[in-house]
């Protein structure tokens, strides 16, 4: 995937992003690069990342996605992952994954509605 | 083992997208095995943590993707091959946790949670050799 191709969207305050490819390597600099510039700009209340479309999620993945949310964070934006799927579920923790310390909803519904809005 | 061999497929790992190639591969064969949803995500996370392991700690080596049957049952059996420095203290990587070293403990404990069988040869300076079987459920 080429930079900037995750397609990141405003959703009010907030910031939903999609994850469908593999979040490998030079990919997954360049989708933290991109979320953390789009929440520079927008001053976005929260960001979502959806991961229905992940068949898989090793443990590099999640330790992916887990940093991003720490650097949203740091930024001053709380990040909720939804959409885990229920075999992507049982792997990680069966790996001793708990992505602990990220928040989690099960649909962009319940996330959006963990996320509060910027006054 | 007289595991009964139905199909097998050589693969580099090499490169970043050896990786995803060998996962995908993985996944394609424990599918038409008839293993189940989480089992085809336990397996297929497996060859990735254990590709990854492969490319960054061996120094690269290869892998092969086999779909087996052993007293009827079928399962998919993952091998993986390198010439890299091997593991000093296999115990300790074996134990996990995220205190060992960095993604090595996460990447074979973990992987060996995910599957059936669970099998490692190492000689410090030699290389590593890891397989592993996923079996489908009767």
């Amino acid at each position: 995937m080429a930079r900037g191709s995750i397609p990141i969207l405003r959703v009010g305050d907030n910031l939903l992003v999609t994850v469908q490819t593999d979040l490998h390597d030079a990919v997954a600099e360049a989708f933290q690069e991109d979320l953390l510039a789009a929440i520079e700009k927008t001053g976005a209340a929260g960001l979502l990342i959806d991961v229905t479309g992940l068949d898989i999620v090793d443990s590099y993945v999640a330790r992916v996605l887990a940093d991003t949310a720490k650097m949203a964070r740091l930024m001053g934006t709380d990040t909720v992952i939804v959409g885990i799927r229920p075999e992507v579920a049982a792997t990680l923790v069966r790996m001793g994954y708990t992505m602990s310390g990220v928040r989690t909803a099960l649909n962009v519904d319940d996330g959006l509605a963990m996320l509060p809005a910027r006054r | 083992m007289s595991d009964q061999v139905l199909s097998r497929d050589d693969l580099p790992v090499t490169t970043e997208g050896d990786v995803v190639t060998v996962r995908r591969r993985a996944q394609a064969v424990a599918q038409a095995r008839g293993l189940g949803t989480f089992a085809v995500a336990a397996v297929t996370t497996a060859a990735s943590e254990l590709a990854r392991n492969t490319l960054t700690h061996g120094r690269g080596g290869d892998a092969s993707v086999e779909a087996v049957a052993r007293d009827g049952r079928q399962g998919v059996r993952l091998t993986f091959r390198d010439q890299g420095p091997g593991i000093a203290d296999l115990s300790r990587a074996l134990a996990g946790g995220f205190s060992t070293a960095r993604s090595l403990g996460l990447g074979l404990s973990g992987s060996r949670r995910l599957v059936d069988e669970f099998d490692i040869d190492t000689t410090p300076g030699k290389g590593t050799v890891v397989t592993v079987i996923k079996w489908a459920r009767f």
